[in-house]
């Protein structure tokens, strides 16, 4: 929940909080990073986003410092921190097995990082309290971490590693281990939690809805290399390559050859048979180039009669229907075999129904749906 | 579940094997009758006349300091290498010294015995209780590194970088979250060196001198006098010493693996 006017990263007057500098990271000989820089400012709710060996874990343990990069710099906070061993740094991490000691007290777990830095008595008691109450832990206390319950254990894991006020909090697949459910209410329990604090969030997840919900920037990586860092919006509504369409959401990706047909626009043509297709973009594409058209599945309709205005339009029949609840996911099928999704929103409880399996159907969308990528 | 008959006969003829030659000793430590082979009625004077024997009491002391120091120190010794071998991650020429780490475990004790005596002299140490005792240690270290490397193998590696994350030194991590989660395999590495300790006479008997004469030894060099049911007696002690002591470790890793079970079931069920 992030307020419309907090984007750091587009005001150049900033100051990052986290900065990348050319990293490299070599395991031997495999690469894990690739020469990435970033930035990350304060107060930021930044996600990692990819598939498992993306990096992104590589990325978050250089941050703890478990790792140190190979090649490049990392600066928190305007510091290298490459030679800084992790308990000397002003960062806390929380792991993915939330690494809880077994052999002490919820409490105990919480005051742990207190602890080592020689704060009294008192200190230490009051923090532990004010933990205790944010992750609404307080009956928990004396309990040892393997009598309460997974999301319990997720709490205490959270509890303990804001504990020390670090200036970034690592969070390593933080809510992997709870169903979906408790997942769900655990972001947004992880949002609030992270604006009271103003503390600076990086969370590392292969779980793009996850990354979406809660990241006010997400980094989709693949093979040690940024794919796209944007809001999630601009993520999900324009991906820069087919790789990141691809992996955020659900995607139509028709393969083309554009060709100019106005300003910003272009014609399709991706077939022997079908009339091409028409599409706007800003990027520009040369005449005949190979391209991409990403078009999420709401943003085409489906409909039993032919729509009259719309810049693009083809005729189908349905080739599967999934019925998620709340939305229904059509398969169509067009003549040459291409198979486009079509979702739709099953706003009303009992409807009819009215197209099912093998019925012909159109598909159509508007020249703006889709986004025209050259990779 | 019923044992066949063919199972039932395998398994009395191995345990009669194993335990009719000490059944019969533990037996005949209850005799009334001197002579070692005659039954002449139960008794616990042999007990009693061993507590007055003044040559056996001062080998039980020996052995017992012997066994305490040489036990610390094993496993001091044992899980420093345990934990190296396990956390040092790929250094150069590990799968050499993990290998070594093993090898008194199959070393025939009169040869480790022999290298002791050899180095012992050559170094121009007194032999004694102090050499028994570094004797000791070197063989049962091998027996303590390897109960705890099996437990530092299942041990989740994140919770010392938590305790790094948190602000501890890598010894402090040692010392508050480490050492006590793997305790109990470390107490029961003890107790297995205690009782190897306990009961070692080859060993002994190549590094120790007359000052320093073990129980063992002591048992040994008064068989060859004649058996007295007194040396039943002892013995029948020492069998009760060792089978608590193995017991009791066997108890104590059983009992942490269960619970560590217990807590992983309980996880996955409260998810």
């Amino acid at each position: 929940m992030q307020t419309a006017e907090f984007a750091p990263w587009e005001d150049p007057q900033q100051k990052p909080l986290i900065r990348f500098q050319n990293v490299t990271k070599r395991f031997g000989e495999f690469t894990a990073i690739h020469d990435l820089s970033l930035d990350i400012f304060e107060r930021e709710f930044f996600a990692l986003l990819g598939p498992s060996g993306c990096g992104k874990t590589t990325m978050m343990r250089m941050l703890g410092g478990f790792e140190t990069p190979t090649e490049g710099r990392i600066e928190l906070a305007g510091q290298d921190i490459g030679p800084v061993p992790p308990n000397k740094r002003a960062t806390n991490m929380m792991f993915q097995s939330y690494a809880l000691f077994p052999h002490l007290s919820v409490w105990d777990n919480i005051a742990f990082g207190l602890r080592r830095d020689k704060k009294s008595k008192e200190q230490v008691a009051a923090r532990v309290e004010e933990m205790l109450k944010l992750t609404r832990l307080e009956k928990f206390s004396r309990r040892k971490p393997h009598q309460i319950s997974g999301g319990q254990r997720q709490r205490v894991a959270l509890a303990r590693s804001l504990a020390k006020a670090p200036k970034l909090l690592l969070l390593d697949e933080p809510l992997g281990a709870l169903d979906k459910k408790l997942r769900q209410d655990t972001q947004f329990e992880l949002m609030d939690i992270q604006e009271t604090t103003g503390t600076t969030f990086v969370i590392v997840t292969h779980d793009q809805e996850e990354a979406m919900t809660v990241a006010s920037r997400v980094a989709v990586m693949d093979e040690g290399r940024l794919m796209q860092v944007a809001t999630p919006a601009r993520i999900y509504e324009t991906p820069e390559s087919v790789y990141v369409a691809d992996f955020i959401g659900d995607v139509n990706i028709v393969h083309g050859k554009a060709t100019a047909s106005g300003k910003e626009q272009y014609r399709i043509d991706w077939s022997d048979t079908l009339p091409p297709l028409t599409a706007t973009s800003a990027k520009p594409f040369s005449d005949g180039q190979d391209c991409h058209l990403a078009i999420r599945p709401e943003k085409v309709a489906i409909s039993t009669e032919r729509p009259e205005a719309a810049d693009n339009v083809v005729q189908g029949t349905v080739h599967d229907i999934a019925y998620l609840g709340n939305l229904s996911t059509y398969h169509v099928a067009l003549p040459g075999g291409t198979i486009i999704k079509a979702q739709t929103a099953n706003t009303r409880r009992i409807s009819r129904r009215h197209i099912t399996w093998e019925d012909p159907v159109w598909l159509s969308w508007t020249a703006t749906a889709g986004v025209l990528l050259a990779e | 579940m019923r044992l066949s008959w063919f199972n039932v006969v395998s398994l009395t003829l191995g345990f009669a094997f194993l335990y009719i030659p000490m059944v019969i000793l533990v037996i005949f430590s209850f005799n009334e009758s001197k002579l070692v082979t005659v039954w002449a009625g139960f008794s616990t004077k042999w007990y009693g006349e061993l507590v007055q024997n003044e040559a056996f009491l001062n080998a039980a002391w020996v052995t017992v300091k012997v066994a305490v120091f040489s036990s610390t120190l094993a496993t001091v010794l044992g899980t420093m290498a345990a934990y190296v071998l396990i956390r040092g991650g790929r250094f150069l020429g590990r799968t050499l010294f993990s290998g070594m780490i093993y090898a008194p475990l199959v070393m025939p004790e009169v040869i480790t015995g022999l290298s002791l005596l050899l180095l012992f002299i050559g170094l121009g140490l007194d032999r004694g209780v102090l050499t028994v005792v570094l004797a000791h240690t070197t063989f049962s270290m091998c027996y303590v590194s390897v109960v705890v490397s099996s437990r530092l193998a299942t041990f989740d590696r994140s919770l010392e970088e938590a305790a790094l994350d948190l602000g501890c030194s890598p010894m402090e991590a040692f010392r508050l979250v480490t050492l006590p989660i793997i305790a109990p395999a470390v107490i029961s590495g003890w107790l297995l060196a205690f009782t190897l300790s306990l009961d070692d006479l080859v060993i002994a008997s190549f590094t120790t001198g007359p000052s320093a004469t073990t129980l063992p030894i002591k048992i040994f060099s008064a068989v060859r006098l004649g058996v007295s049911p007194e040396i039943n007696a002892l013995s029948t002690i020492m069998i009760a010493i060792v089978t608590v002591g193995v017991i009791t470790a066997s108890l104590i890793s059983k009992r942490s693996l269960v619970r560590q079970k217990k807590d992983e079931q309980q996880a996955i069920r409260t998810q």
